[in-house]
């Protein structure tokens, strides 16, 4: 299975390498690095390599290579996913997932890896578990450690890990116990020059943070679960419940998890809140061009749509640019010819629009194609497929706990194409 | 320590101490105090010795820390003797730190290595779980061959551990030790054999995992687990899922028939192969007339269906192969869903998982076709998504939605990524050639983009028309005609040559241009390229034959340029032509046939997917990814023409088609099913009743095919479902039938330095709650799982199994009111609400009241402490604390191990470690307060034994050693 992990940053530095097998040397990641170097982007190299003696599977993050090296035949997803997970913990357990962070607790993350496989093969990939073994690092507990010596190993046998139910701790306790549970939508979509949808589709996802005593065990109905076309669950779901009845019934994990995700019915139409007018023209003599966009709301069912952010791949031709925005600012970056114009909030009665004009470098051809806008907005308290949560009840256990749902739709992988 | 150390340190050691106390986490980032470290980091390593050697944990583990951080640089194997002495250290951090250490170096440090070996021998005795599974674990990862055969005695005896966890430990040794030493194969695939019967979801995985390594051939090992396996596998953690997904996919290929056969009878009509087939084996032909599934084929589908909504993208591909190459054609549709939700994920996944798709939908248009639209590609997709997409879109294209598809294919070839735009070009090429219906539109789209300004997209145009021509060339010339135009144009060697190319297939058709652009060629020729300048030659010699007149100088001149360039092939097919076409004396009888040889008609090239003739992989694998067997690649069998024995899965505890019957006929099976099913283990329970509801539905086909003549009588289908939905429900949760009671009494501190461990021994012994005759139908017992609740440590867990023994479903079954005052229960609500009949059974309610008496022995948790501790505590119990008796021990009970089990069997209880051979001493702590339970049971001459109790627990007491008396005395 995995028999090696190399941290790489974007500029090729190896500051992280860790052996589950026998060692593997350095050597191996040139094959990547000359990947690396060949591919425009870090996003295009390619996530599967094939050398003499080893195959590497890596994966790009938050700015990071987690490469493997693998010596047999092994699903390819299997070392992906396991890979994330990695990220995922660190992120979890710092805070963040960077190189700094990494290197500042290069030991404890050693730590973690090596409770995470053990020759190779995944051992403990459950944050609750990993938890339970080795804490993380909060700074009263480093204070108590550097004063007592006391390290933050655990050293007793998880009951987790040998439970059916692997992924909650055993005796839980908080004084304030709270279920939030917080429904997000994104709205994927292409719309083509004339604003006509070309492509739709709403995909949702449950995040739970649950902060719950004891063991509670959770149903949550939905208003109107016929909606939900696509499901998955986290493990603690129980599956045939929801076959069934359409509840999810649940022994929670503790704390932030994601409970579901969901793809919303192809069939219903999908409300695309904002419509883009826009022209992007060069002129055939002469470099010059003219850009013109205003965003305006259009299905918002009655809410405000916020945060919203136009992003543009300007032609590499461009020379300089010249706009005004009416609301909001932009920012360009001549290097990458990357235009973000932050717009905020939209307002129905004075709609945002940015012109002004580009000049291509002399000489330059006119461009052959127009670049497509990327669309980023945030709608608070709307779930835009209509999807509500009905009610949440806890068997279990006795107290009362406070809960709460959140609704927030969101642009996924919204483009204009102009 | 050399004096030159000490010296050292005399002078830096305090130094070194205030440093390592100031910094927790020594950085570059952490730029002031982490200067020092790093300047002097070659000095430092002898003061690293220095602080290994100290008393202070503290010190120690620092020191560890910074090893740690230096072996991920460089070398650090010379602190290889100061760090293994603390391998027996008793802060776990620090020993976790130097296993760490341990493993990476002493592969290169052998002799020192062995130094740490009895540390791990003493350690795999130990009380716990989970100190032995690390010892095992960091032993079995040590890679020095001289330890072998301690490693090989160390895994059998792990593999016979009571903790599932230790079990674990050992599956995963077995592979550490097979790549380390192949020659123990035999043994290793003894113990394979023997985890593989092991029942906890903990060690499925593992030992899968262990057996595709070792011993992936040894596919009889599979036979009697196989049900097992498939029914223990939504609760297998998710890795271990996915490789036993693997395993079984490629187990029922070589177990079950086709499926797809029934299919191709459908659609195909392809009934000569069966019928071929059928006549082979001729012994059970009737029985194949129509496709039969084996139903342990539809069980293995049927159990990791649901495994397709998991969150692990792993484990939705593989079941997704599963079903690929296992299910009947009509089935595999359920995995589509399920894959295009993947492509919401990573970039990574999306790339494996499209590269799965591509190969997937050239086989199977239908399947992805209704979700075309979910690979339009995004301009910020990278570039190996969008063309795997574009790979997938082409595959997809059918009559119906050739036009949206080129609809979208003319907004990528303005794609400002070039590369992009011309895989597009390629792309509608063959859509252009698969669907005669657009090849002209195609083609017309082609030609127009052949004025496009960039120089890639004009010049694999020219490349797909060319191929496009030929495959109908008749009516195209005037395209021809407009490529000539365009040759001056257009610098890309390969369309450039491609223009020649078709200029001189299709010389005939375009007579006056031909020749003209031969004559351009012969000016430029020596400062083209190979490819152009080779077809040059052959526009020359095709020329000459069908138009010598105006071409016979220039061909001359051309040959005589071609002769003499620097390229050989050039120069060789020079000189071939040469003498093809142009008579001389030499020139044998071959010149007769140069017009046929150069002018012969040429097939039409087939544009096909590159992912054609991947499918010979297993879907989901790496060889699959890469396109080249990877090492260790397992293929996947045909499936074999005849099913081999379908017996050889039964197992002979758990017979599902008797249980089937008992359902029915209870008055006939009852006893016997009672025998079983109480001597089956009760950690199987689930998993037993899961096997019993897969009997169910497929108890139709059983009926025809395995046992008519004790299945006369037709069921209804109605209550087959109905005995599927309860017990899927039970699988569904096991814990849905545990109680916890709990007697209140406030957590006293005294037990707090007592480690619980695991139970020692599980008594399978079940007692009845409710009898069958008395709950009209219902029955249930219960019985002391011993392990862990999982509401609340202080509670007991009790499990409760409800047997329906009646014709008719039994709804809404509840624990009504509480107990008696003072105890707690934690129950669940309704167990069985889903469950609706349709044929409207009589409603009626019933109350039974019941009560559980657990023995006291029941009550304890067991703990582990060392004899000290032991005297310690039993010091503290004198006087009022204790009870005691002299008994007569049974014959056979004289020797620790059938005490140990007796007394495990009535209570609860750890075992203590004991110096002396004639006391035996238990410990354990009450459940709900915790307070210290000690047994020791002394041997006497002839057979006499003193029994002692402290507690202060003044009823238990007592009560406990009235039971301990009972069965020490019996034989």
């Amino acid at each position: 299975m995995i028999n090696s992990l190399f941290l790489i940053n974007p500029s090729g530095e190896m500051f992280l390498e860790k052996h589950w097998k026998s060692v593997v040397s350095r050597s191996v990641c040139d094959y990547f690095l000359e990947a690396k170097e060949k591919a425009l982007e870090p996003e295009d190299v390619p996530p599967v390599i094939h050398t003499p003696h080893h195959y590497l599977i890596s994966i790009y993050r938050d700015k990071l290579f987690f490469l493997s090296v693998i010596q047999t035949e092994v699903p390819p997803l299997f070392v992906i996913e396991f890979l994330h997970r990695v990220a995922e913990m660190i992120q979890d357990y710092f805070g963040e997932c960077s190189e700094t962070v990494v290197k500042d607790h290069m030991v404890m993350v050693y730590e973690l890896l090596e409770e995470m496989l053990d020759n190779g093969f995944p051992l403990a990939t459950e944050s609750n578990v990993l938890k339970e073994m080795i804490r993380p690092p909060t700074i009263l507990r480093s204070v108590v450690n550097t004063l007592t010596g006391t390290s933050n190993v655990g050293d007793t046998l998880l009951t987790g890990q040998l439970s059916t139910i692997p992924w909650r701790r055993a005796g839980v306790r908080y004084t304030n116990n709270e279920a939030y549970f917080d429904v997000v939508e994104e709205i994927d979509a292409i719309l083509d020059q004339s604003g006509t949808t070309v492509f739709a589709e709403i995909q949702g996802v449950v995040e739970a943070c649950v902060k719950l005593s004891g063991m509670p065990d959770l149903t949550l109905s939905f208003m109107n679960p016929r909606l939900l076309d696509d499901v998955s669950f986290h493990p603690c779901v129980r599956y045939k419940l929801w076959e069934s009845e359409r509840v999810l019934s649940f022994i929670p994990p503790d704390g932030n998890f994601t409970l579901m995700t969901y793809h919303v019915n192809a069939q219903n139409l999908v409300a695309i809140p904002v419509y883009v007018k826009q022209s992007i023209s060069f002129f055939e003599c002469g470099s010059d061009g003219r850009l013109d966009v205003t965003v305006g709301p259009k299905q918002t069912m009655g809410k405000t749509v916020e945060g919203v952010m136009v992003t543009v791949h300007l032609p590499k031709t461009i020379l300089s640019i010249n706009l005004t925005a009416t609301q909001g600012s932009y920012t360009y970056d001549n290097g990458t010819k990357l235009l973000v114009w932050d717009i905020g909030k939209l307002n129905p009665q004075k709609l945002p629009n940015l012109r002004g004009s580009l000049s291509l470098q002399a000489g330059a051809p006119k461009p052959e194609e127009n670049p497509s806008l990327n669309i980023d907005l945030k709608i608070q308290q709307l779930a835009i497929s209509g999807l509500k949560v009905n009610r949440l009840d806890m068997f279990g256990e006795k107290y009362k706990p406070f809960k709460g749902v959140k609704y927030i739709t969101k642009a996924g992988k919204f483009q204009v194409r102009t | 320590m050399s004096t030159n150390n000490l010296s050292y340190n005399d002078q830096g050691g305090s130094d070194s101490a205030v440093e390592v106390g100031q910094e927790t986490t020594p950085t570059s980032s952490n730029a002031g105090a982490g200067f020092g470290l790093f300047s002097t980091n070659f000095k430092k390593n002898d003061d690293l010795k220095e602080m290994l050697e100290s008393n202070k944990d503290s010190l120690k583990l620092d020191a560890m820390k910074r090893i740690i951080l230096i072996a991920t640089g460089k070398n650090a194997s010379e602190l290889f003797p100061a760090v293994v002495k603390n391998v027996a250290s008793k802060n776990i951090e620090l020993k976790k730190l130097v296993y760490v250490y341990l493993v990476r170096y002493a592969e290169e440090q052998q002799d020192l290595a062995l130094l740490s070996i009895s540390t791990f021998q003493r350690a795999l005795k130990d009380p716990n779980q989970l100190i032995r599974a690390s010892a095992l674990r960091v032993l079995s990862s040590i890679r020095v061959p001289i330890i072998v055969p301690i490693m090989m005695l160390a895994i059998k005896e792990a593999a016979s551990d009571m903790s599932p966890y230790v079990r674990k430990t050992s599956a995963h040794a077995i592979q550490k030790l097979y790549s380390l030493d192949p020659d123990q194969k035999e043994h290793l695939i003894e113990v394979i054999d023997k985890l593989l019967k092991d029942k906890s979801t903990l060690v499925a995985g593992s030992v899968v995992m262990a057996f595709e390594e070792v011993c992936p051939d040894r596919i009889d090992l599979i036979h009697k687990n196989y049900r097992k396996l498939c029914n223990l596998l939504v609760d297998v953690e998710e890795w271990g899922q996915v490789v036993i997904i693997t395993m079984l996919t490629r187990y029922a290929r070589t177990q079950f028939t086709s499926p797809w056969k029934e299919d191709g009878l459908f659609d195909e009509n392809s009934e000569t192969a069966f019928y071929e087939s059928d006549e082979k084996k001729t012994k059970n032909g009737d029985e194949k007339k129509s496709y039969m599934m084996d139903p342990d084929h539809r069980l293995l589908l049927r159990n990791t269906k649901p495994l397709l909504q998991s969150r692990n993208t792993a484990v939705v591909v593989s079941v997704a192969q599963l079903y690929w190459h296992l299910a009947p054609k009509h089935e595999v549709g359920v995995i589509t869903k399920s894959l295009v939700r993947l492509l919401r994920s990573h970039r990574e996944v999306q790339y494996v998982v499209l590269q799965n798709i591509a190969t997937m939908s050239i086989q199977r248009k239908g399947m992805f076709e209704p979700y075309m639209k979910s690979f339009y590609v995004r301009s910020t997709d990278a570039t190996h998504i969008k063309s795997l997409k574009l790979e997938i879109l082409t595959s997809l294209a059918n009559e119906a939605n050739i036009s949206t598809i080129l609809r979208e294919f003319q907004t990528y070839v303005k794609s400002q990524d070039k590369q992009f735009a011309a895989g597009t070009i390629q792309a509608i090429g063959r859509c252009a050639t698969n669907i005669s219906e657009v090849t002209d539109t195609c083609l017309q789209g082609l030609v127009l983009l052949l004025s496009n300004r960039d120089e890639t997209v004009v010049a694999e145009s020219v490349v797909v028309i060319k191929k496009l021509l030929q495959t109908q060339p008749t009516q195209h010339s005037d395209i021809i005609k407009h490529m000539a135009k365009l040759f001056d144009n257009i610098a890309v060697p390969m369309a450039r040559a491609s223009i020649l190319w078709l200029m001189g297939e299709y010389c005939e058709r375009v007579p006056q241009i031909a020749p003209d652009v031969l004559r351009k060629m012969a000016k430029s020729f020596t400062s083209e390229e190979d490819i152009v300048k080779l077809q040059t030659v052959n526009l020359a010699a095709k020329l000459y034959l069908t138009n010598s007149k105006q071409t016979k100088l220039l061909t001359q001149y051309i040959l005589n340029l071609g002769k003499y360039d620097q390229n050989y092939d050039i120069r060789d097919r020079t000189r071939f032509i040469r003498q093809l076409i142009v008579p001389n004396e030499k020139s044998g009888a071959l010149g007769k046939y140069a017009r046929r040889i150069l002018l012969a008609p040429k097939p039409a090239p087939v544009l096909e997917s590159t992912y054609k003739d991947r499918d010979r992989y297993q879907l989901g694998t790496l060889s699959h990814t890469i396109n080249t067997k990877a090492s260790g690649y397992l293929e996947l069998s045909d499936w074999p023409a005849v099913a081999p024995d379908q017996s050889v899965r039964n197992v002979e505890v758990i017979e599902p088609v008797m249980i089937h019957l008992y359902f029915y006929y209870p008055e006939a099976e009852s006893d016997e099913e009672k025998s079983s099913s109480q001597s089956s283990e009760e950690s199987d329970k689930s998993s037993s009743q899961s096997e019993k509801s897969s009997s169910e539905s497929d108890s139709e086909q059983k009926k025809t095919t395995k046992k008519p003549p004790q299945k006369k009588t037709v069921k209804p289908t109605a209550k087959d479902r109905y005995y599927n939905e309860l017990f899927n429900t039970k699988c569904l949760s096991r814990s849905l039938f545990s109680l916890c009671i709990l007697t209140p009494c406030p957590l006293s501190c005294a037990a707090a330095l007592l480690q619980v461990s695991g139970p020692a021994f599980v008594p399978e012994k079940r007692h009845d709650l409710l009898h069958r005759m008395t709950g009209k139908g219902l029955s249930a017992q219960y019985q002391f799982p011993r392990q862990p609740c999982l509401y609340q440590p202080t509670m007991v867990s009790v499990q409760i199994s409800l047997t329906n023994t009646t014709d008719h479903p039994l709804e809404q079954i509840h624990i009504g009111d509480r107990g008696p005052t003072g105890l707690d229960m934690h129950c669940f609500n309704t167990v069985d609400s889903s469950i609706r009949l349709p044929d409207g059974a009589a409603t009626k309610e019933d109350q039974f009241s019941v009560s559980i008496q657990p023995a006291v022995g029941e009550l304890f948790l067991p703990a582990t402490m060392t004899e000290q501790d032991f005297r310690k505590e039993q010091g503290k119990l004198l006087g009022m604390n204790e009870s005691s008796a002299t008994i007569t021990m049974a014959a056979e009970n004289t020797t620790r191990q059938p005490i140990s089990r007796q007394v495990a069997t009535v209570a609860n209880l750890g075992v203590v470690p004991s110096g002396q051979d004639n006391i035996h001493r238990f410990a354990g702590k009450t459940a709900s307060s915790g307070a210290v339970v000690l047994v020791t049971v002394e041997l006497r001459e002839s057979s006499a034994a003193l029994i002692t109790i402290n507690t202060e627990k003044s009823v238990m007491g007592p009560m406990l050693l009235r039971d301990l008396k009972r069965a020490l005395t019996r034989a």
